[in-house]
């Protein structure tokens, strides 16, 4: 990916920005998050099939933050994240330079936030395939069955919270498993504890979540914790015809309303 | 054996259910002793986690109720309830969690009757479904390793 | 006591679980979804494994579960009752086929359980604890036990050490008396060891330890923490998968008049961690925490508890979501 270190090279250059999060490849041959400052440096930047985390979790670091404007190379997902960032207060979209990534791999020039929601806009936003089928796999079974599923998954969480550390929407500095009056959550990692976490976590990301599927990859015991927020933000946009991340002047779905949402189970 | 009471916990908004409440017991209409009313300035202040907590501390069923669509004391509670419970129903329905066991409803401080009738028909079909085991047996499950050294 | 080598033939292994079973029981590896390996306890024998490379969690749940319940009371009007916990019933556990750098782990946990106070759970549990260990034929680039004064075959922590042959059966050093009372249970199925050829992994030096504590003790103000900790996301996943991490946090949970204090693992990764009630946070941001990790486990335990808080096992790098490599850190830091 030339164009990305060219650009990333030039930015830092001319000082529009003082660090550039991106790709390097790691000793191990992972792909992992790198912060360049120094022009020289912007060789180690790459770009492949490997570089999929969600770089835009960066955009609320502290440290970070503290170099100045962030450049940051941004895929589809990442894209949707910023917005939602944006729209949330968190980022500024004067406080950060895109180096966009299209869905082929191909370096996409984007001049501002306008560009980047026409390009979002232009894009299929519907969940990744993969996870589409085991959506439905869950979405077929009983009641029992599903409640049986989760347990089981869930029953080997050890609450290391990598799925809410790996989430660029959940940037609380102070979260609600941490708060102790009243103490909402067990702090223990037992099957219900853990299942009341997950719930919490799912609900407070309902219409937010932009299904990357980040918190899924985070999570050092593979529970598929994605598929919980996932499902909502498809639900999401079958109740309310929205998808998260495609604007930045739009509330999230919890946070407004409109006099006439339709639902059949309120008598 | 005696007969499966359920315990059904109702949170409710205090200016119209709550309301309505007060008039089902000024009118005189008898309905389920098995509810426990528990009033909440507006249905937009009911947390999901409330009504996960009273599955876990042994609620067999549960009402959520407060005032009808354009009828709320803060204008737009209702409406952003609304929208938190077609998320939390949907999420529920996701993770097997049984919304058959939880009411939710609007009834005005002018319907009385209404609000016996709610949760009449509530404490009925919970006593048909039983108590709910499943939960409290996720509930009361320990550990791996708790079990192990009791 | 001296070390002895015997040989079990693998045909024989099945019947040395079976005999363990039946008054014990067995914690042991197994596979389990998504290829990962899991220990399970009594699982059978033809689902154990033998071939792993590591399990996702490190089995320090054994001797330190998750969740470990300390007592149990019940508030009154006017008193509270206390029950304890009676350490007598904590069942007697063999651990099947723990790695050794698994097995080493235990010696570093006593140092930090025992070290002035001894805690009791633990100690409880490690007394009725018989390690069978199994010598590494596999290793990967994440491994670096040799670089913390370890080995693939090292018999720190086991019982009974189990080393593949090459034909397929394994060569079985008895250690301690509780290995030997093993042995002597049934005794036909160790036969004596003549000079078959091992079958172990090679695992290569990344760094030295003793060079690397030294140059720690006045790295404290470096720049690398900040450098080297940015894509740290701030999770716990290191310090739960960590055969060593020994961090805990103790709650009590109440419901009407009973109620139980338990503690549960935490972790120095988290920003809670050391916020304080009047809302200072020392360890503020993330770098000042992924120094304290370093620091602790390759400086302060080796000042104080005489052991390093490490065994080379390579699990925080497998676990963690961006990847933040141990060896490859500590493999700089020891020419800064």
């Amino acid at each position: 990916m030339n164009s990305i270190v060219s650009r990333a090279k030039e930015l830092l250059e001319n000082k529009s920005v003082q660090v550039i999060v991106g790709f390097e490849a790691g000793p191990t041959g992972k792909a992992r998050p790198a912060f360049v400052t120094y022009p020289s440096k912007t060789d180690i930047l790459i770009f492949d099939e490997r570089c999929v985390q969600n770089l835009a979790v960066y955009l609320t670091k502290k440290e970070v933050k503290q170099f100045g404007k962030i450049g940051i190379v941004a895929t589809l997902p990442i894209m949707r994240s910023i917005m939602m960032l944006i729209s949330e207060q968190q980022v500024f979209a004067e406080n950060i330079e895109i180096l966009g990534v299209s869905t082929e791999g191909k370096y996409l020039d984007i001049a501002d936030i306008q560009v980047m929601q026409g390009y979002i806009e232009k894009c299929d936003l519907s969940n990744p395939s993969n996870d589409q089928e085991t959506l439905a796999m869950l979405n077929k079974m009983s009641m029992q069955e599903k409640f049986d599923y989760w347990q089981n998954e869930l029953s080997t969480c050890i609450k290391c919270y990598a799925c809410r550390q790996a989430c660029p929407m959940c940037y609380c500095t102070r979260c609600a498993v941490e708060c102790n009056q009243p103490q909402w959550i067990p702090v223990q990692a037992n099957t219900h504890g853990n299942m009341e976490w997950h719930i919490l976590r799912a609900m407070h990301l309902a219409g937010r979540c932009i299904s990357c599927g980040e918190c899924g990859r985070a999570c050092p015991v593979n529970i598929p914790c994605h598929l919980l927020t996932m499902q909502l933000a498809d639900q999401a946009h079958k109740y309310f015809n929205v998808y998260a991340g495609t604007s930045e002047k739009m509330s999230s779905v919890l946070s407004t309303y409109e006099p006439n949402d339709k639902e059949s189970f309120i008598l | 054996m005696a007969e499966f009471e359920p315990k059904v916990v109702a949170f409710v908004c205090n200016w119209c259910t709550y309301a309505g409440a007060d008039l089902t017991g000024t009118s005189r209409i008898k309905y389920a002793s098995n509810v426990k009313i528990i009033r909440f300035p507006c249905t937009g202040r009911i947390d999901f986690m409330l009504l996960l907590k009273s599955f876990a501390n042994g609620a067999d069923g549960i009402i959520v109720s407060g005032c009808h669509p354009n009828d709320c004391h803060y204008t737009s509670g209702n409406f952003h309830a609304k929208r938190r419970w077609i998320m939390f129903k949907e999420l529920m329905d996701f993770m097997g969690i049984d919304m058959n066991r939880i009411t939710f409803s609007w009834v005005s401080a002018a319907e009385g009757a209404r609000w016996a009738e709610v949760v009449n028909s509530t404490v009925d079909r919970i006593r048909k479904l039983g108590p709910y085991v499943s939960y409290k047996q996720m509930v009361n499950t320990t550990v791996e390793e708790e079990v192990i050294n009791e | 006591m001296e070390t002895t080598h015997k040989i079990i033939r693998k045909h024989s292994l099945e019947k040395l679980y079976v005999t363990l079973l039946e008054n014990r029981k067995i914690y042991a590896p197994v596979k389990q979804a998504d290829n990962l390996i899991g220990y399970q306890y009594n699982p059978a024998f033809s689902e154990v494994t033998f071939d792993h490379l590591q399990s996702t969690l490190s089995v320090k749940n054994v001797v330190f579960p998750k969740v470990e319940n300390l007592f149990y009371y019940t508030n009154n009007k006017t008193d509270s009752t206390v029950k304890g916990i009676d350490l007598e019933k904590f069942p007697e556990v063999v651990l099947w086929g723990a790695h050794p750098c698994d097995t080493a782990a235990y010696d570093v946990l006593r140092s930090i359980f025992c070290w002035d106070i001894k805690d009791e759970f633990f100690a409880a549990r490690l007394e009725k604890l018989v390690v069978i260990g199994l010598a590494c034929h596999k290793s990967d680039a994440l491994c670096f036990c040799t670089s913390v004064g370890l080995s693939p075959d090292s018999s720190k922590g086991s019982d009974i050490l189990l080393v593949p042959l090459n034909n397929g059966d394994y060569k079985a050093e008895i250690i301690t008396e509780k290995g030997s009372r093993i042995v002597a249970e049934s005794p036909e199925i160790f036969e004596n060891y003549g000079d078959e050829t091992v079958n172990v992994t090679v695992v290569e030096q990344k760094f030295d330890h003793k060079q690397l504590t030294s140059k720690l003790s006045n790295a404290f103000e470096h720049p690398f923490w900040l450098a080297n900790s940015l894509r740290c996301i701030g999770c716990g996943a290191c310090a739960y998968v960590c055969p060593t991490c020994a961090c805990f946090d103790i709650q009590d949970e109440t419901r009407g008049k009973n109620g139980k204090r338990y503690r549960s693992w935490d972790s120095c990764g988290f920003g809670l961690f050391t916020l304080h009630t009047s809302g200072h946070n020392p360890r503020e941001v993330q770098s000042q925490r992924w120094r304290q990790r370093i620091l602790h486990k390759f400086s302060y335990m080796p000042e104080r508890n005489e052991s390093l808080g490490c065994v080379g096992c390579g699990r925080c790098s497998r676990a963690c979501p961006v990847d933040m490599n141990i060896a490859e850190q500590l493999q700089a830091l020891q020419s800064i």
